[in-house]
């Protein structure tokens, strides 16, 4: 098999929960981005960065079944994404919740199992315990009896986080998780999502606009830019050397003393895909 | 008919009359169907779209009109059409206030054409506007005895999932839950409602049993099935208290219920400043 697919490491392909061979993803008349190779396995954290519209929700979209590749291969535990999969926890970037939806935290977080479920059965305790415990596990049952609408970024995050991980999933997907949150705040669900991660053993992929306040955390990185997606270690993506073979183009990865980075040259670039 | 202080004989007077009992039976049933519709109405921020419902059903009513058919048949089929028509689009294109409006306006005017059509009683135009509760027979309060089981047992069976769907859609539709069936099943339940409570409160007022009672409660209460439960609970009081003050006065029905309803929301809302304000002062403090 590692014959066919020069450019994955055999190694992990098949003990790998989430992984794709010469995906290609888009729409009927338009390719988002073509030919990823990728392989995580169980526990990883992985960030998919990347410009505006590069396609990083597309992936999500693709990994829960919602929309079909249009080339190659993509597997999650084994087997094509099908939508409804319990084994995924899926925080999307915007919740229609706004300063007027009055409904306690609790609620929503216990709609994660519940709202499954047809037929009115309004006394289920079962559920109430679980959306406790999984509200405790992100430390945030100080606010489950308070309103969505009047809660701050953070605190809806942690709501958000516990309504995706009340159904015990393997695999967390994150969509901007970390986007209207200060730097404290961000530094704060980082190290909440690093610590449920790891002590959960669940692979995560968090979607991030910037890169460097997760880079302590992660053990892998997903780079989509201007229709191509480049996968690996980050000290081995994040070069100037990767991303300019890659892309084809002149790539600059600046690293200050401190080990932060600055991509340079794709932001602006959107050839032709 | 005179107002005695005496709760039990003024009832007792007031069921006497056949008209009465209908206007009473009608009524409870429709409060119940739009408190609860009412509350996915305003979760979903779909009260312009209710609305539109209530207008393509007076287009209906008034054609059916003209052919001597019973109106409810009319809005059944206008707000049904109008209601499958948006679920067709899905969840997005329910908010798409333009369109809907332009749909609206023309559904109104084809009404009004249907109306000048119409060589019987203007009355019959006017009631479907304004409501005329008290002009209801007992096969109309069979029918909405229908109506009304029909609701309630559909959302009891999809009770949690259109909850789900309407607090959260993204996780929801990422969890397999059928979209499409509850947006359909959703609009089909209100577009029942609507034209049910279009007896009480006509189409033009349509908002004061299908969308004030849930604001007030979403105001009150932060778990759903207790919203729901005071939905109800303030529809029902609206109709009653509306129904019992028109027996004694000579003005519509609608008048007492639009006019009790907002009251109610005006004095939640009054209750919550204030209160909020006596939270602000001691914080300050």
């Amino acid at each position: 098999m590692s014959l066919t697919l020069p450019r994955l490491r055999s190694v992990g392909v098949e003990s790998s929960l989430i992984a794709a061979e010469n995906l290609t993803a888009g729409y009927r008349d338009k390719i988002v981005w073509r030919e990823a190779n990728f392989a995580f396995g169980r526990g990883e954290l992985v960030a998919v960065i990347g410009p505006n519209a590069a396609g990083k929700t597309t992936l999500f979209r693709l990994l829960l079944g919602l929309q079909q590749p249009i080339g190659g291969t993509i597997k999650i535990f084994g087997a094509p994404p099908k939508r409804g999969n319990p084994r995924i926890g899926y925080v999307p970037q915007r919740h229609v919740i706004d300063s007027e939806t009055n409904i306690e935290a609790l609620e929503l977080v216990r709609l994660a199992l519940s709202g499954k479920r047809w037929g009115f059965n309004p006394f289920s305790h079962s559920d109430r315990d679980a959306a406790i415990a999984a509200l405790e596990a992100v430390d945030a049952m100080e606010v489950a009896h308070r309103p969505l609408g009047v809660l701050s970024g953070g605190e809806l995050q942690r709501i958000f986080l516990a309504e995706a991980l009340v159904s015990n999933p393997e695999v967390l997907l994150l969509d901007e998780p970390l986007s209207n949150l200060d730097m404290r705040r961000e530094t704060d669900l980082l190290h909440l999502v690093d610590d449920v991660v790891r002590s959960r053993g669940i692979t995560a992929l968090l979607i991030a606009h910037n890169i460097n306040p997760l880079l302590p955390h992660l053990d892998k990185v997903v780079y989509i830019a201007s229709g191509r997606v480049a996968t690996g270690k980050p000290s081995e993506v994040l070069t100037s050397e990767s991303l300019t073979a890659l892309y084809g183009i002149q790539v600059e990865v600046l690293r200050d003393p401190h080990g932060n980075v600055a991509i340079i040259g794709l932001e602006e670039h959107h050839g032709d895909v | 008919m005179a107002f005695s202080f005496n709760l039990l004989s003024d009832l007792q007077e007031m069921w006497s009359y056949q008209f009465m009992q209908h206007a009473f039976e009608a009524g409870t049933l429709i409060a119940v169907i739009a408190g609860v519709m009412g509350y996915f109405v305003v979760l979903r921020r779909s009260a312009f779209t209710a609305h539109a419902f209530s207008e393509i059903g007076f287009a209906g009513a008034a054609g059916v009109l003209l052919l001597g058919i019973n109106p409810i048949v009319g809005l059944l089929l206008g707000s049904s059409l109008g209601g499958l028509a948006i679920a067709a689009l899905g969840r997005r294109a329910a908010n798409r206030d333009t369109q809907i409006g332009i749909v609206l306006a023309f559904a109104l005017g084809l009404g009004v054409l249907f109306i000048s059509l119409y060589s019987g009683y203007a009355t019959a135009a006017y009631s479907i506007l304004f409501g005329q509760i008290l002009g209801i027979s007992s096969s109309d309060v069979l029918l909405t005895l229908v109506a009304a089981l029909i609701i309630l047992a559909t959302v009891a069976i999809i009770y949690r999932p259109l909850l789900f769907a309407s607090l959260d859609e993204d996780v929801a539709e990422a969890k397999g839950m059928p979209m499409l069936f509850l947006g359909t099943a959703f609009m089909l339940l209100v577009a029942i409602a609507v034209s049910f409570s279009v007896q009480v409160i006509g189409v033009l007022l349509i908002f004061s049993l299908m969308v004030t009672p849930a604001a007030t409660a979403q105001r009150m209460a932060r778990q759903p099935q207790r919203a729901i439960m005071i939905s109800v609970a303030v529809a029902l009081f609206a109709t009653w208290s509306g129904l019992f003050i028109a027996f004694y006065e000579p003005y519509p029905v609608s008048f007492f219920i639009t006019g009790i309803v907002f009251t109610l929301y005006l004095m939640v809302r009054l209750i919550q400043r204030i209160g909020r304000g006596k939270v602000n002062h001691s914080l300050q403090k």
